[in-house]
C-alpha cells in the first residue's frame, strides 16, 4: 500500500521535473512542475476524434494499456513493505502484464492504417523485445543472490556490503533506468520532442489518439517512469527504516528525473538503426550483473 | 473399435451431407467412449486390457494411465471441434464427392489411430498404429491433390514420417532382441538391467524418432510445408494434436526407460531452446499466414520441450518439486497450444474462405468485414504470445518458475543453462509479440490492400461455434488455472515418479503457485473494466467525431502507403540477417520517366538447406554417375539380368575363396 501511494506521488512530479530541468538548462524559465498533470486534466475534459479507418481495437487499446501499467504498479514493493500483490515470480507477471499493454498499443497504432504509425509500431515491438531479456536476467541474478523469487523478498534480502555489490547495484540502476528510457521512449532511444514523425517511436504511435484516450496514455507514461524509479530505489533501501527510506525514495526519484532531464538536454538521439544493438547491450550488462552475483556467491570454481 | 469400422463402411454409400453427419457422429461417439475411460484414469485409476494377440506380436496389452488420459482428452477435444468446423469448411468442396469420401474415412481412421497410440503398449502394434496414423494424416493433408505444391508437401511429410518410423523401429527391435518381448514393460526391464550408456542411446533413438513427428529443430522441415497445404481443420488438428503425439511418445519413454535423466533433460532443453528460437525467428518473416502459424508450432514445441527438460532434470536430481513444476508446465502448454493453435488455424481458414488468399500482404482491414473472426484471432494471438490474462501465460509462468526454482543451490554449469534458457524464453516471447502484432495488424487492421472480385463476408455463425468453444477454454484456463492444475496432478505425479494414489494432490508449492497469479489476473480485469466504465461515463457527454487518419499534412493517402508485413519486420530482418536465408529480387525506379519498380523477397530455411537439400543434391549427384546403366536399351537390361543370375549361381561356388580373401584382408 505504501509503495502505491509513494509511486503515485512520484509520478505526479517526475515528468514535470524532467521538463523543468530541460527548460532551465536551455536558459528558459519553463512551466511549473505539475504542468503535465494539468495537461492531462485538460485532455480528460475534451471530446475525441476517431480515424475512420479504426475499429474497436483502437477504442479499447488505451484503456488496456493504462490498466496494464496500473496493474504492474500494484506488484511493486517498497523496501520491507509489500506491494498490494506479492507472490513468487511476481516480476514475471510484472513484465508480461506490461507486454499486454504494449501489444495493444502496437495494434492500435496499426489500426489507423497510417504509414507513420506502422513505423512507430514496428520499432516499438522490436525495441521492447530487446529490452525484456535484460530485465529478466537482472531479476534472475537478484533471485540467485537472495534465494527468493518475488520482488519484495528479493529487495528486502538485498544487503549492500561489499565492493562488488556496490558495483552490481550501480549496474542494476543503469539497466533499470535504460529500460525505463526504452519503455517511455525518451532520449537517447527516442526523442519525444522531435518535429519529424519519421524519427519518432512512441509519439508517432499515438498520433491519432485524442481526448480521454490520449490522457490515459500520457498518465500511463508518467506512472511507468515512477514505477521504474521505485524499482531503482528498492535496490538501495532494503534494510533502512521508514524515516530514512521514504525521504531517500523522493531524493532518488528526483535525482533520476533531473538526470533524465540533463541527458535530454545535452545528448543527441542515437541513430535509429543502431538503437536495437544499443538496447541489446543492456542484456550484456545484465549478464555482467549475473556473473557478479556468481562471484559474490563464490560459484566460480 | 466397432464405431470407426462401422463409420468407415457406411461413409462411401451416403450423400455428401450424410457423410458429414456420420463422420461427426463417429468422432463424437469415439471421443465419448475413450474420453470416459480417460476421465477415470485422470482420477488416478490404472486401466489394463490384455488381448491374446497373434503368434508374431505376442499378447497385446492396452494400458491407460493418467498420461494417456490427458492426451486422449486433448485429442478428443480438438477432433470434435475440428470435425464440426470441417463440416462447414468443406462445403466449398461439395462437388468432389469421391474425394470427400476418402477424406472422411481417413479422418475417422486418424482419430482412432491417435487414441490407440495413447494406450497400446506393444511395440509391434504400436508401430502399426503409428503407420496408420502417418498414412491417414498424409491422405488428409493432400485433400487438394490437384495442386502440385500440396502433393509435394504431402510426399515430403510422408517420407519424413517414415524416417521417424525407422528410428522408432530400431529402438523397439533393439529391445525386442535383447529381451525377447514386444511389451513396453520390457523397455523398463532392459534399462534397469543394463544401466548406463545403453539406456541413454536407446532413449536418443526414440527421441529422434518422436521429435521428427513433434517438429523439433532440426527435424522440423516437413512441418512448414504440410500445415499450409492441408485444409484448415486438418492444419488445426495436425498442429494441435498430431505433432503432440511425438511429445506423448517422448513422455511415455521417459516413464519407461530408466536411465540418466539429468543428461536427457539437458539434451531436451538444448533442442528445445534451439527449436523455440529458430521457429519464431523464421515465423516472423513468413508471408503466408498458415506457414507463419506452422513455424509457431515449432516454437511452441520448443516451449513444451523446455518444460519436459526441466522435469527430467528434476527426476535426475531427485528433486520432485522441480520435476512436478517442469512436467506440469510442459503438459499444460501441450493443452494450451492445442487450443490456441487450432483456433488460429481455424480463423485462418475463415480468412481463406472469405478472401481465397492467405498472402498476408494482400489482406487488410478484415476486422470490419469479419469482426468475430478478428476477435477470435486476437484472443488466440494474445494467448500464444504468453500474455495474461489468457492460458499461454499460465503455462509459461510455470516453466519460468521451474527455471528460477532450479536456480536455487545450483552450480555454475546448470546456472549457465538456466540463464540462457530464460534468455531464450524471454526472446521467444518478445519475438512472438512482434510476429503476432504483425499478423493481426496487417491481416485484420488498417485498410484493405487489395480489391477482391467477390464479396468478403463473415462466415456463418454455426461455423464459428466451435471456435467460440475453444476461445472460452482459452479464457477459462487463463482465469481459473487451478481447476486444470488439479486435473493435471495425476499425470504429473506419474511422470515425476511419485506414487499415483487416488486423488493425490500436488506438492504444496506447486499447488499454491498459481493462486496469486489468479488474483492478479482478476484484479487486472477489474481495473480494466473500471477504467473502461469510467471512460464510457465520461465520453457520454463528449463530442466524438470521425475523420480521416492524420496523414501528417498529406491529404491524398492511398492504401499502398500503409505499412506492409515486410516493412513492419524490416528492422528485425536486417538485424537477424546472419541467421536467416532470404533472397530478394528488386527493380528500382529510375530515370525521369520511370517504368514500374518491383521488390520481392523469399525466405528460405537455412537448416533445411544444409541438412536436407544439400545432402539430397549430393546424393543425387552421386547416383547420377550411375545413370549410364539406365540407358533405355532392352538388350542391356537383359544383360543385367543374365549377369545377376550368373553371379547368384556362382557366389556359393566361390564362397570359400571369398571367405579366405576376406580373412586375408583382415590379416593385413
Amino acid at each position: 500500500m505504501l509503495s502505491l501511494i509513494l509511486i503515485l506521488i512520484a509520478a505526479a512530479f517526475f515528468t514535470g521535473v524532467i521538463i523543468r530541468v530541460k527548460s532551465i538548462s536551455s536558459g528558459r524559465k519553463g512551466p511549473g512542475i505539475f504542468q503535465p498533470l494539468f495537461d492531462v486534466a485538460r485532455l480528460f475534459k475534451k471530446g475525441v476524434v476517431y480515424s475512420e479507418t479504426t475499429s474497436f481495437v483502437f477504442q479499447i487499446a488505451p484503456t488496456i494499456y493504462f490498466s496494464s501499467v496500473v496493474m504492474a504498479m500494484l506488484v511493486v514493493p517498497f523496501g520491507q513493505s509489500k506491494g498490494i500483490l506479492s507472490f513468487d515470480g511476481d516480476f514475471i507477471f510484472f513484465a508480461y502484464i506490461l507486454a499486454l499493454g504494449k501489444f495493444f498499443s502496437i495494434i492500435s497504432a496499426m489500426d489507423t492504417g497510417s504509414s507513420f504509425e506502422g513505423m512507430g509500431a514496428s520499432r516499438e515491438a522490436l525495441y521492447s523485445m530487446f529490452a525484456e531479456p535484460a530485465f529478466f536476467i537482472l531479476m534472475g541474478s537478484l533471485a540467485l543472490l537472495t534465494g527468493h523469487t518475488s520482488f519484495q523478498e528479493m529487495f528486502a534480502a538485498l544487503h549492500i556490503g561489499s565492493y562488488i555489490s556496490y558495483a552490481l547495484a550501480i549496474l542494476g540502476t543503469f539497466v533499470l533506468m535504460m529500460i525505463a528510457m526504452v519503455e517511455n521512449s525518451r532520449m537517447p532511444i527516442d526523442d519525444p520532442k522531435t518535429h519529424l514523425e519519421l524519427t519518432m517511436v512512441h509519439e508517432v504511435m499515438i498520433l491519432d489518439n485524442s481526448g480521454f484516450d490520449l490522457g490515459l496514455i500520457l498518465t500511463a507514461g508518467y506512472l511507468k517512469f515512477a514505477i521504474y524509479g521505485a524499482l531503482v530505489v528498492n535496490l538501495f533501501i532494503g534494510v533502512f527504516p521508514y524515516h530514512y527510506s521514504i525521504p531517500m525514495f523522493f531524493v532518488i526519484q528526483f535525482v533520476l528525473a533531473s538526470g533524465v532531464g540533463f541527458i535530454e538536454s545535452f545528448m543527441a538521439r542515437f541513430r535509429m538503426s543502431h538503437n536495437a544493438q544499443f538496447i541489446f547491450v543492456l542484456t550484456s550488462v545484465s549478464l555482467l550483473i549475473f556473473f557478479g552475483a556468481l562471484l559474490i556467491l563464490g560459484k566460480f570454481v | 473399435m466397432a464405431v470407426p469400422v462401422l463409420a468407415i463402411l457406411i461413409i462411401p454409400f451416403l450423400k455428401v451431407k450424410g457423410k458429414g453427419i456420420v463422420l461427426f457422429a463417429a468422432i463424437v461417439l469415439n471421443a465419448f467412449l475413450s474420453g470416459s475411460l480417460a476421465l477415470q484414469t485422470l482420477s488416478g485409476q490404472f486401466l489394463e486390457f490384455s488381448f491374446a494377440g497373434s503368434l508374431v506380436t505376442g499378447p497385446v496389452n492396452l494400458r491407460m494411465d493418467a498420461l494417456s488420459g490427458w492426451f486422449i482428452l486433448i485429442i478428443n477435444f480438438v477432433f470434435i471441434t475440428g470435425s464440426f468446423y470441417g463440416l462447414f469448411y468443406m462445403k466449398a468442396y461439395q462437388k468432389q464427392v469421391n474425394n470427400l469420401t476418402l477424406h472422411s474415412i481417413v479422418f475417422v481412421l486418424l482419430h482412432t489411430a491417435l487414441i490407440c497410440l495413447c494406450a497400446i503398449q506393444n511395440s509391434l502394434v504400436f508401430l502399426i498404429a503409428w503407420e496408420i496414423m502417418a498414412l491417414s494424416a498424409f491422405f488428409a493433408v493432400i485433400f487438394e491433390h490437384e495442386k502440385m505444391a500440396t502433393l509435394s508437401a504431402g510426399i515430403n511429410y510422408l517420407i519424413q514420417s517414415h524416417v521417424s518410423i525407422v528410428f522408432l523401429m530400431l529402438g523397439f527391435i533393439w529391445v525386442a532382441l535383447k529381451t525377447g518381448s514386444y511389451d513396453f514393460n520390457s523397455l523398463t526391464a532392459y534399462t534397469t538391467q543394463y544401466p548406463g550408456a545403453s539406456g541413454l542411446v536407446l532413449f536418443l533413438f526414440f527421441f529422434i524418432g518422436f521429435s521428427i513427428k513433434a517438429g523439433f529443430v532440426p527435424f522440423h522441415t516437413w512441418l512448414p510445408y504440410a500445415h499450409p497445404a492441408a485444409p484448415a481443420h486438418i492444419s488445426g488438428i495436425m498442429s494441435g494434436v498430431i505433432i503432440k503425439i511425438g511429445i506423448f511418445g517422448m513422455l511415455r519413454m521417459i516413464t519407461l526407460i530408466k536411465t540418466d535423466y539429468y543428461t536427457i533433460g539437458l539434451v531436451i532443453i538444448a533442442f528445445s531452446v534451439i527449436s523455440g528460437l529458430y521457429g519464431v525467428m523464421l515465423a516472423i518473416l513468413q508471408h503466408n499466414l498458415k506457414k507463419l502459424l506452422a513455424y509457431h508450432s515449432i516454437e511452441n514445441i520448443g516451449i513444451i520441450g523446455m518444460g519436459i527438460g526441466i522435469g527430467c532434470i528434476g527426476l535426475g536430481t531427485g528433486n520432485y518439486l522441480l520435476a512436478s513444476l517442469g512436467f506440469a508446465g510442459g503438459l499444460l502448454h501441450t493443452l494450451n497450444h492445442a487450443l490456441f493453435k487450432s483456433l488460429l488455424f481455424f480463423t485462418a481458414g475463415n480468412v481463406y474462405h472469405a478472401t481465397h488468399t492467405l498472402h498476408i500482404d494482400h489482406l487488410g482491414g478484415l476486422i470490419k468485414k469479419m469482426p468475430q473472426t478478428a476477435l477470435l484471432f486476437l484472443i488466440a494471438a494474445i494467448a500464444i504470445c504468453g500474455i495474461p490474462p489468457f492460458n499461454g501465460f499460465i503455462s509459461e509462468f510455470i516453466i519460468y518458475s521451474g527455471f528460477y526454482y532450479w536456480m536455487q543451490g545450483s552450480l555454475i554449469g546448470p546456472l549457465m543453462t538456466i540463464i540462457f534458457s530464460v534468455l531464450a524464453l524471454v526472446l521467444i516471447g518478445g519475438l512472438a509479440l512482434l510476429c503476432f502484432t504483425k499478423a493481426f495488424g496487417i491481416v485484420f487492421l488498417g485498410n484493405p490492400r487489395q480489391k477482391f472480385d467477390h464479396e468478403v463476408k463473415e462466415v456463418p455463425f454455426s461455423q464459428l461455434l466451435p471456435l467460440y468453444l475453444i476461445a472460452f477454454l482459452i479464457v477459462f484456463i487463463g482465469v481459473f488455472p487451478q481447476f486444470f492444475m488439479n486435473v493435471l496432478s495425476q499425470p504429473v505425479n506419474l511422470l515425476a515418479g511419485l506414487p499415483t494414489i487416488l486423488d493425490m494432490p500436488f506438492p504444496e508449492k506447486t499447488a499454491k503457485l498459481l493462486q496469486p497469479v489468479t488474483w492478479g489476473t482478476w484484479i487486472f480485469i477489474l481495473i480494466g473494466l473500471t477504467v473502461f466504465g469510467l471512460r464510457k461515463l465520461v465520453m457520454q457527454n463528449r463530442k466524438a467525431s470521425v475523420e480521416p487518419t492524420w496523414g501528417c499534412g498529406y491529404i491524398a493517402p492511398t492504401v499502398k502507403l500503409q505499412y506492409t508485413a515486410g516493412s513492419f519486420v524490416r528492422p528485425y530482418s536486417k538485424l537477424f540477417r546472419p541467421f536467416l536465408l532470404s533472397s530478394k529480387t528488386q527493380k528500382e525506379v529510375e530515370g525521369i520517366f520511370p517504368s514500374g519498380g518491383s521488390y520481392e523477397t523469399h525466405i528460405y530455411d537455412r537448416i533445411e538447406k544444409y541438412l536436407v537439400d544439400n545432402p539430397i543434391a549430393a546424393y543425387k549427384a552421386f547416383l547420377g554417375r550411375f545413370l549410364f546403366l539406365q540407358n533405355g536399351k532392352l538388350q542391356f537390361y537383359i544383360l543385367y539380368g543374365i549377369i545377376f543370375i550368373v553371379s547368384v549361381i556362382c557366389v556359393p561356388l566361390f564362397y570359400d575363396q571369398i571367405v579366405l580373401f576376406i580373412d586375408f584382408i583382415k590379416q593385413i
